[in-house]
């Protein structure tokens, strides 16, 4: 999907990426052109095909058209949205709501602090990566852990500026378009397009691990979370996430430590 | 405060969206500020992450909500790991596992009449 530049990055490698390594010199204009043109990717479709689907839940659910473009842009996580529409629905009261929303919305926080080292340098201001922080949910981070790499790191942080800011005001948009002409899908159809999300996490997600510990946590994580939403349903993700996450941690550091001993 | 569909549900919704959400984006800065790129710490937060997008991913599979809530879980798991065998044999290419998991989905569904 991404243009290589250069030699392929090995497997398994810790993030050691140098400064000068080996891509080809390009402006800042051209990294923030590329950065937006993400939006006509795979990915950017399939997040418009959601936004799409959000649409039509709102308008479904009795939110005024500019109050849903309002969620999008000031919340932009897709998750976060429809657990919001879901407690307005039910009448619940502001603590109510703010729970059930932060709940599902902790998950970003380790997803960014992931991100962050990957495209700060030590001279990129604390506001910047602040400001660049809510443009990133989960399409946007895939597409950011995975694109960054071939993008020389003084343009890193541009580069996912543009291509989040453009996936937020695109989705923006389309959401005020596409909510006056709710009409309902053939249920096959509105199945499939349900269906694209998870299917392409999954899919980006492996082919673009760099660490080994990323399929492990992600096999983990996937069946986990079924159990937990049973077991725990108002932390499944939480216990999903950090119980899943630090077994598979504990099993990707025993197998280095053993491949270690026998070399 | 509950919410309503005049003015006041704006900053119902930016205290119970915007607030409840940024929170945590901004905490990410904060310790990714403080995380060495090479450090085990970095490598335990990035397997939390992921896994945590797993659970997210798994449920919308197992538990979806809308029109999907009404099939069946065998036709959805179906649908992941023929997609899932078809990704692995294409080279880990995104677009034939997504591409094989959708059709799969979709003759299932049209197959028992959805």
């Amino acid at each position: 999907m991404t243009e290589k530049h250069g030699p392929p990055i090995p497997h398994g490698r810790g993030g050691d990426l140098p400064e000068k390594d080996g891509l080809p010199e390009r402006t800042r204009a051209y990294w923030i052109g590329r950065g937006m043109l993400g939006l006509f990717s795979l990915p950017g479709m399939i997040l418009l095909i959601s936004f799409s689907g959000f649409a039509a839940f709102a308008a479904q659910s009795g939110i005024p058209m500019a109050q849903a473009v309002f969620m999008t842009g000031i919340i932009w996580a897709l998750p976060a949205k429809v657990i919001l529409v879901g407690s307005i629905v039910s009448g619940a009261p502001l603590i109510a709501a703010f729970l059930a929303v932060t709940l599902s919305s902790i998950r970003l926080m380790p997803m960014i602090a992931a991100l962050i080292p990957e495209i700060r340098t030590a001279k990129t201001p604390s506001w910047a990566l602040l400001l660049v922080s809510h443009l990133i949910a989960i399409t946007a981070w895939v597409m950011a852990m995975e694109r960054v790499q071939a993008v020389p790191r003084p343009h890193r942080l541009a580069f996912v500026a543009a291509l989040g800011l453009t996936l937020t005001l695109s989705c923006m948009a389309l959401v005020a378009l596409v909510y006056p002409f709710v009409s309902t899908f053939p249920p096959l159809v509105a199945g499939c397009l349900f269906f694209l999300t998870p299917v392409y996490f999954l899919a980006s997600i492996w082919s673009s691990a760099r660490q080994r510990v990323i399929p492990v946590a992600l096999v983990i994580g996937l069946f986990i979370g079924p159990f937990a939403a049973l077991a725990v349903p108002d932390f499944d993700i939480l216990v999903s996430g950090i119980g899943g996450g630090t077994l598979a941690w504990m099993i990707e550091r025993a197998w280095r430590k053993r491949e270690g001993k026998a070399a | 405060m509950n919410w309503t569909p005049g003015p006041e549900g704006y900053l119902f919704i930016a205290i119970a969206g915007f607030l409840a959400t940024d929170i945590w984006r901004w905490l990410g800065v904060i310790i990714g500020n403080r995380l060495d790129e090479s450090s085990e710490m970095l490598n335990w937060v990035r397997a939390v992450a992921t896994a945590l997008v797993a659970a997210v991913v798994s449920k919308l599979i197992v538990f979806p909500t809308g029109e999907l809530a009404a099939s069946p879980l065998w036709v959805r798991l179906l649908a992941v790991a023929v997609g899932a065998l078809a990704f692995f044999l294409g080279r880990k290419t995104p677009a034939i596992g997504i591409g094989t998991a959708i059709a799969t989905l979709a003759l299932g569904l049209w197959w028992i009449g959805f």
